[in-house]
């Protein structure tokens, strides 16, 4: 074992890359770009004027080593923040994170806003999967985009007053009226959801044809959970589709601003809800960076070894469905007993099935049981023959053949341009695997492959994600094999809960257990973030600590959000069954989506 | 037809005439009891057959290994709220479960299950059971219509494209059959495979008619009318209680014909060593019911256009092959 992977020396480099990248943008910009902020998400953060954004942001899209991804877009409204020195005034700012794969790095600009104006130009036509990102900050925090096609709500009803991550927004039912719902305001409700194909610029009819719309959705059998798409069909041909998302939204990002550092970990399994502790992961490792824990080889094992287990039943989920939208009724029976097998491991060790919470600021919460190793051992013996299985029953079926090959396929430039990542981006020939590319957890130590596929169509979509699950049944036997011994919690002040032992040494030890349980850890003013590979692409979370108990904003940028965003552009000439099959190769699960 | 001589104490109007009309009159009954049941049956006998097939239980709760859950499923749906959709359109759609299952219905009457039970003995046999699976187009069809819902209407453009294009072959699967037999009378062409069963000079034909047997009941994988992924069950998503019941049951019904008559023309009906016809009848038959099940356990759901094309592009040629072939062998061994 111990393969040392060549990136990790990479981790040095970004710095000088970094800066000599800075420079270039400060000679090419001057004045405009205004301050750059010392962070601890490992990237630059650089403040740009409104003015000079859309360029800068052109600029780095055609670098040699291009920004080719708009990662992450949001925004933050800093007016009750008190821990901002030296940072350009603002009462909102909107944050652009770009990803270059060619170069494996990240940027961040970042632009204020005052409250009297707030409007910033769209970045559409740099980016196209800014679409979304822009009608969430509207949504979210008011702030308008110029030139925006239709800068409409998207988590919240079109109904909805307020702009909900505004600090002043209530965060609570209780804190506002009592609900009440009328007839006249049921029906105002109902005729906010109807569907006006007007505003998508779309006709109704053409010279010859009467288009059908055709609304799939929010309850419908292959949507996954509560998604609605509107499709504009002629006959069984998709001219256009309109997504609409929204009905799984439960504010996670509100709550976070709300919960102790400690108590937000069980919110955080409930985003992408079927990846469990894997939800944990980057949400812990940004808050031990902003408290400056470093967690021993025991700590990183384990979680590796956890995470890599709910990958593989998020995986079987996606394949038992996935072959169920293309008709196959069995598969899905199998991949539950296997999930199920999983959950059994799963279940002895954490004490929890779905979402245990297991991960915690510092450590996990637990040692793993005694005779874990053998329960585990038992499911790693269990999958191999099991995967074989379903690759010769189904992924060597021609009637599978028929309905996968060649559908809803697309390239690397246009994953990357909507935002695309994961196994969805894998499967277009790109390996950028975060696991391999940026190590987090101690993942360098472990010996495996990024599978690949390249035409980057329904098949290759689930082909891959059963060679990922061997991958991964290869990562679990290592930690089998190899687990380091040592304390399953950090030696440090901030390690949440604190180790039980040391509360009863004197008072003082007893108090400051007391007050980090009772309020939890105060974290020093800073920003931290954390990008994983989870089971449907890079989860990250980025964290703006203000010195408190609670986190000051908690940004979760999921991989589902934009693979949705990117559905009309693949099914628009195909079939009713083509879009069954994309939906359920893209594997997203709606909490993911709306959070 | 043999009956038993009931002896000089019968009454004057009780002449044989009128005997042999009260048997088939009972006959017929019984046959379409036994038909309805069966279908009802099967809607269970499929559920644990799949659960048996997919590593788990299936309906197992009521009675001895849920041997009465047709009884629960048949109080739940008679007693469920038989509602139809105010925008529907109420003669067509009340209309069109009626004909689902009333055309299979009625083409159990030219099937002869033994030497002795059958209902008609018709010259037009087979021409009535495609003349019903003509009809049956209409109960889908119109089902989608009338309910004025878009998947429903989706699923009823499906189902029409679907079934035009399969009983164009499954009718000229059947022409090799008949020219062999030289009739279109299904218990004379039951006795013609005495000798030799027909699924072997017709094994093309067989083939054809099993494939356009599966689409015109719309069995999985030729369910495109009523894919429950894309279409959430298509043309009867709008039907409750007893009207989709009889869909429900219909489409069992259907299979249970198709296997019928697969049996009838190709495997020698009642024809058998050893075990009594009526065994023998019922053994093949559960054969092709269960090869139903087993497909739908099986594979996934080619796309619609596909199976468009396959019809049109594959099993029709083929189809008129095999009847060329079969007249050509037919002409040469022909004495004179």
């Amino acid at each position: 074992m111990s393969v040392v992977n060549p990136n990790t020396s990479a981790a040095a480099a970004p710095d000088h890359r970094a800066s000599s990248l800075v420079a270039m943008l400060r000679e090419r910009f001057g004045d405009q770009v205004l301050h750059e902020q010392p962070t601890l998400t490992g990237m630059p953060v650089l403040w740009v004027s409104r003015d000079a954004l859309v360029e800068v942001l052109a600029t780095l899209r055609k670098l040699p080593e291009p920004f080719e991804m708009l990662f992450d877009l949001s925004a933050v409204d800093e007016r009750l923040r008190s821990h901002r020195h030296g940072l350009p005034e603002a009462d909102f700012t909107v944050f652009y994170q770009l990803l270059s794969v060619s170069g494996n790095r990240d940027i961040m600009l970042k632009v204020a806003l005052l409250e009297q104006d707030l409007s910033l130009p769209t970045v559409i036509p740099v980016y196209p999967n800014a679409n979304w990102y822009e009608r969430e900050v509207w949504d979210m925090f008011g702030v308008r985009f110029d030139g925006h096609p239709n800068l409409s709500r998207i988590l919240m009803p079109s109904t909805w007053q307020g702009h909900p991550l505004r600090k002043d927004h209530h965060a609570r039912a209780t804190e506002f009226d009592p609900y009440t719902l009328t007839v006249a305001s049921q029906e105002r409700e109902q005729q906010a959801l109807k569907f006006k194909p007007e505003d998508w610029g779309m006709k109704r009819k053409n010279d010859e044809t009467d288009f059908m719309f055709l609304n799939l959705g929010p309850n419908h059998p292959s949507a996954h959970g509560a998604f609605r798409l509107v499709l504009q069909l002629d006959g069984e041909e998709v001219i256009d589709c309109v997504p609409d998302i929204g009905y799984h939204h439960r504010g996670a990002e509100k709550m976070a601003e709300r919960q102790s550092w400690h108590s937000f970990i069980p919110y955080t399994d409930r985003i992408d809800y079927v990846g469990g502790v894997m939800n944990n992961l980057p949400y812990v490792l940004a808050v031990e960076k902003l408290a400056g824990i470093q967690v021993n080889g025991r700590i990183e094992t384990i979680r590796v070894m956890m995470a890599e287990l709910f990958r593989i039943t998020s995986h079987l989920l996606f394949l038992g469905t996935y072959l169920q939208d293309l008709g196959a009724m069995s598969p899905v029976f199998y991949t539950f007993t296997d999930r199920q097998k999983g959950y059994d491991v799963i279940e002895a060790i954490t004490g929890f099935r779905m979402h245990p919470a297991w991960y915690r600021i510092g450590g996990v919460m637990q040692d793993l049981p005694k005779g874990w190793d053998r329960l585990m051992q038992g499911f790693v013996d269990w999958m191999p023959a099991r995967l074989n299985e379903y690759e010769r029953a189904m992924m060597k079926n021609s009637l599978v053949w028929d309905r996968t090959k060649h559908i809803a396929a697309f390239d690397t430039a246009n994953a990357l341009a909507w935002g695309v990542t994961g196994p969805n981006l894998r499967a277009t020939g790109c390996d950028f695997d975060l696991r391999k590319k940026r190590p987090y957890s101690g993942y360098e130590n472990f010996d495996f492959e990024i599978p690949l596929a390249h035409n980057g169509d329904v098949f290759d979509r689930g082909q891959l994600r059963i060679d990922e699950m061997r991958e991964s049944v290869k990562i679990i036997q290592q930690c089998i094999n190899h687990m380091p011994a040592g304390d399953y919690k950090a030696d440090h002040p901030l390690t949440t809960p604190p180790p039980r032992e040391r509360m009863l040494e004197h008072i003082e030890t007893l108090i400051t257990h007391f007050l980090q349980v009772s309020w939890g850890p105060v974290l020093p003013g800073n920003e931290s973030l954390q990008m994983i590979e989870a089971t449907k692409g890079i989860n990250s979370y980025y964290l703006t600590s203000d010195g408190g108990t609670m986190s000051y904003r908690t940004r979760i940028r999921t991989p589902s959000f934009p693979h949705l965003q990117q559905i009309p552009v693949l099914m628009r000439g195909g079939f009713v069954p083509d879009l069954i099959a994309h939906l359920g190769s893209i594997d997203f699960v709606m909490a993911d989506v709306d959070r | 037809m043999s009956w038993i001589t009931l002896g000089d104490w019968r009454p004057e109007w009780l002449t044989p005439t009128v005997m042999d009309i009260a048997v088939a009159m009972i006959q017929a009954v019984v046959i379409l009891l036994v038909a309805v049941l069966v279908g009802a049956i099967l809607t269970v006998v499929e559920r644990r057959l799949l659960g048996w097939w997919q590593d788990r239980y299936g309906p197992n709760r009521v009675g001895p290994f849920g041997s009465l859950q047709v009884v629960a499923d048949m109080i739940k749906i008679f007693f469920k709220e038989d509602w139809i959709p105010p925008f529907a359109d109420r003669t067509l759609f009340v209309l069109a479960p009626a004909i689902a299952m009333a055309s299979l219905l009625l083409s159990f009457m030219i099937i002869p299950i033994t030497p002795g039970w059958g209902v008609a003995d018709w010259n037009i046999g087979l021409l009535f059971f495609l003349a019903m699976g003509g009809i049956n187009v209409y109960s889908v069809l119109l089902g989608g219509w009338a309910s004025a819902n878009k998947y429903a209407l989706i699923g009823a453009m499906r189902s029409s494209a679907q079934t035009i294009s399969y009983e164009v072959f499954m009718g000229l699967s059947l022409m090799g059959v008949v020219a062999m037999a030289g009739t279109f009378n299904l218990r004379e062409i039951v006795n013609a495979q005495q000798g030799m069963w027909y699924i072997v000079p017709q094994f093309l034909g067989f083939c054809n008619f099993l494939i356009a047997g599966f689409a015109v009941v719309h069995r999985h994988p030729f369910d495109q009318p009523e894919a429950e992924q894309e279409l959430a069950d298509g043309y009867h998503v709008e039907y409750s209680s007893m009207k989709f019941g009889m869909f429900f049951i219909g489409e069992y019904v259907g299979m249970l014909l198709i296997s019928a008559l697969v049996v009838t023309l190709f495997f020698g009906g009642w024809h058998g060593p050893l075990l009594s016809p009526i065994v023998w009848f019922v053994l093949k038959t559960s054969v092709f019911l269960m090869l139903f099940i087993l497909v739908r356990a099986a594979l996934p759901r080619p796309r619609y256009d596909r199976v468009m094309t396959f019809g049109w592009i594959v099993c029709l040629p083929l189809t008129l092959i095999n009847l060329l072939v079969t007249g050509a062998v037919i002409l040469l061994v022909a004495p004179g």
